[in-house]
């Protein structure tokens, strides 16, 4: 196993790799034999239109959702699921759009909550600011003026940063993000990209949710397509062209989109 | 795999030029201890963050100069700043001080509770009743710890019910406050009083409680006691933040550690001193009140709580973002209910303090009012309502600025009616301040742009 930027991904074992999942609430089917491979060290985009099963997906492996059939293998040994904190033990981090950080608290507090350092039963702040700083200063993460400033008073592209810091101090194996550059301008968006790419250089295996085509050429070694909850495709990112992952996200297939109508509401 | 420490690998080429991205932050939302080297810098960033909105606790020292300039003037024999009537204004405020750090523990949460009055009432009814020698007789500390347990309890119901059921605070506590005022009456209808348990008498386990807010500690004593405690105090902040400084981690110029322990200094001799300047018309009467040293016992407790351990950083979390606090994996059920115990509970060591300054209970204390009190000194001192923000320090110092109004009303002997004006115009000036402190200000609260 090599963590190192493996494009020939025939010969690396997937880190995180699914099998016929099933997941549906009441009579709707949300995700139907979906099948998923996650490699380290690369970059897979999981594109889809809306309603297409992302979200659930994400939740899944997650923890969020309970799966009802279907297997999922880490690191090559066969897994279950059944809550967040079963996924952060496998070393699943997962960053939400919404980031879920707390705006009165500092960096160090946003990025330790949960998993405070203590000594002698009091918060072991020393520690915890000198691990956060070090992550921080891993990823390159420079513009903050103070580690010690309340998480209001960050840019979007910084808090994006922040919660990415927070996902991968915990010796994460993979991130999954969803739509992190959605409410980004322009810079902010190269940053978090930045971000990504040096994700990957770690030797992390990165999700990326998006609907935005530009970023995932951008970053992206692979990419899943998922169609009203099924696995549409999945493959290196060079076999694919713009024009053939739109067609993907809208009919499912390649030139299918003569053949059923397919509205865009 | 996933090093982190490994940085040799990434290509060196990878680093971007983050500060053009830099937002146009903001040295001013910044607290100075983030961005100043020195001395100066600290001041000017103090003043930058002044001139921004964020005036941290100036509106209290210019609000207690105004009342005390006020009041001098015009109470009777300019009574005010003498010794003997500033002991009392701190024994008032005490009350005050401790339930607004009772009310601190909720607001932080974004949460209220109105029912402290009551609540505390009843726990302080409870105690006083059973240290009565004509009935139960109870040693002071186990009935002080009945009163208290009471407080927990009721708390814990209240809690439950707000995060078991989702109801709304404000109306679980609201049905508490009638349901704890008429357990008030109750409780002073036992045994042979009146409804008026009182604390006067030979019995020592009464004296113990009036002795609360009265006994006083003699000069020599606090003293010595003043100098131990501020010079332990002023060598933790010391070494802590020389260490931090060494290290290389966020901490205030030296300069600015020395000039914040000698202020603790100044402020302790000042109060000490006051209150061992002999006070007595006739007799020497002289010394510090109890009140006092509890009253930062409380203070002590409340600030490691909140600011030390995990239990206070996960409240902050939830006042600041409920969502964040429970995808961290915080129970943020149990985090809820204990705060309101914790609550309760601090409330009936205010209203112990009461009956022990109205030197027993009866249907007279003015416990509706005392909520009301408590949230606004609350809010004055800096606690925010939408949550998220507030420290322990603010109830005390909230609770000095309405306790020396209180006071000031007291001298004048004003009458009813104005105290009441009085007291909604204070509540309403607490909630502007509040307002307009969250506007512009990064550190505020949860509802953000």
């Amino acid at each position: 196993m090599t963590a190192a930027v493996a494009q020939s991904q025939a010969t690396v074992e997937p880190l995180l790799k699914i099998r016929e999942l099933d997941k549906h609430f009441g009579p709707v089917q949300a995700l139907y034999h979906v099948d998923l491979d996650i490699p380290p060290g690369q970059v897979t985009a999981l594109c889809g239109d809306n309603g297409a099963g992302k979200t659930v997906l994400t939740k899944c492996i997650a923890g969020i959702y309970q799966v009802d059939h279907g297997e999922i293998s880490w690191e090559g040994r066969p897994v279950h699921i059944h809550n967040a904190r079963d996924s952060a033990r496998l070393g699943i981090e997962t960053v939400y759009q919404d980031l879920a950080l707390a705006d009165n608290l500092d960096i160090v507090q946003n990025m330790f909550l949960g998993r405070e350092r203590l000594r002698n039963g009091l918060l072991d702040e020393d520690s915890m600011e000198r691990a956060a700083a070090e992550t921080l200063s891993s990823l390159r993460v420079t513009t903050v003026k103070s580690i010690r400033q309340p998480v209001a008073s960050l840019s979007g592209g910084q808090r994006q940063s922040v919660a990415v810091a927070k996902a991968v101090m915990w010796n994460s194996k993979l991130v999954i993000m969803d739509e992190p550059t959605a409410a980004l301008g322009v810079v902010q968006t190269r940053q978090v990209l930045d971000l990504i790419t040096r994700l990957r250089d770690k030797g992390l295996a990165v999700m990326v949710i998006s609907h935005n085509l530009n970023d995932v050429f951008e970053v992206a070694d692979r990419i899943a397509v998922l169609y009203l909850g099924r696995m549409a495709v999945q493959d290196k990112a060079s076999n694919f062209d713009r024009q053939s992952v739109v067609e993907y996200m809208t009919t499912g297939g390649l030139g299918r989109s003569g053949g059923r109508s397919v509205k865009d509401s | 795999m996933a090093d982190l420490s490994k940085t040799a690998d990434i290509p060196a080429n990878a680093t971007t030029d983050l500060t053009a991205a830099a937002p146009e932050a903001a040295v001013a939302e910044l607290p100075p201890a983030l961005v100043a080297q020195s001395l100066g810098g600290y001041v000017r960033a103090y003043v930058a963050r002044i001139r921004a909105g964020e005036s941290g606790v100036l509106p209290i020292v210019v609000a207690m100069i105004a009342i005390v300039v006020v009041f001098q003037a015009i109470s009777p024999n300019h009574v005010y700043l003498s010794a003997g009537n500033l002991v009392n204004l701190f024994q008032q405020s005490a009350v005050i001080m401790v339930l607004a750090m009772a009310e601190g523990f909720v607001l932080v949460l974004g949460e209220i509770d109105l029912s402290v009055g009551f609540v505390g009432a009843c726990g302080a009814a409870v105690t006083v009743q059973l240290v009565q020698p004509a009935t139960t007789n109870w040693p002071w500390p186990l009935a002080i710890v009945a009163g208290l347990a009471f407080c927990l309890v009721f708390g814990g119901i209240q809690g439950l019910l707000i995060t078991r059921l989702r109801l709304p605070s404000f109306i679980v506590t609201l049905a508490g406050y009638l349901v704890a005022n008429g357990l008030f009456l109750k409780i002073l209808l036992f045994g042979p009083f009146s409804g008026y348990p009182n604390l006067i008498g030979q019995s020592d386990n009464l004296h113990l409680i009036y002795q609360l807010m009265w006994g006083t500690i003699d000069p020599i004593t606090s003293w010595i006691a003043t100098g131990v405690v501020v010079a332990g105090l002023g060598l933790l902040i010391w070494l802590a933040d020389s260490r931090r400084r060494s290290s290389g981690l966020v901490a205030p110029p030296a300069s600015v550690t020395l000039i914040k322990i000698g202020f603790i200094a100044v402020v302790a001799i000042v109060v000490v001193g006051i209150c061992n300047f002999n006070r007595g018309v006739l007799i020497v009467q002289e010394g510090v009140p109890w009140v006092i040293p509890i009253v930062l016992a409380i203070l002590g407790a409340w600030t490691v709580l909140l600011g030390r351990t995990k239990y206070g950083r996960y409240v902050y979390a939830i006042g600041g973002n409920p969502e964040a606090a429970r995808r961290a994996g915080i129970n943020l059920s149990l985090v809820r209910t204990t705060a309101f115990m914790l609550c309760s509970f601090t409330a009936g060591i205010g209203l112990l303090l009461y009956a022990s300054l109205l030197n027993g209970m009866s249907n007279n204390v003015q416990a509706g009012y005392y909520v009301l009190y408590a949230v606004a000194a609350a809010v004055i001192g800096g606690t925010s309502l939408m949550g998220g923000r507030g420290k322990p320090l603010h109830g005390v110092l909230g609770g000095l600025v309405i306790g020396a109004i209180y006071n000031g009303m007291y001298l004048l002997q004003l009458s009813f009616e104005w105290q009441y004006i009085v007291t909604g115009l204070v509540l309403l000036a607490a909630i502007i301040i509040d307002a307009v402190s969250r506007r512009g200000s990064a550190s505020g609260s949860v509802t953000r742009i």
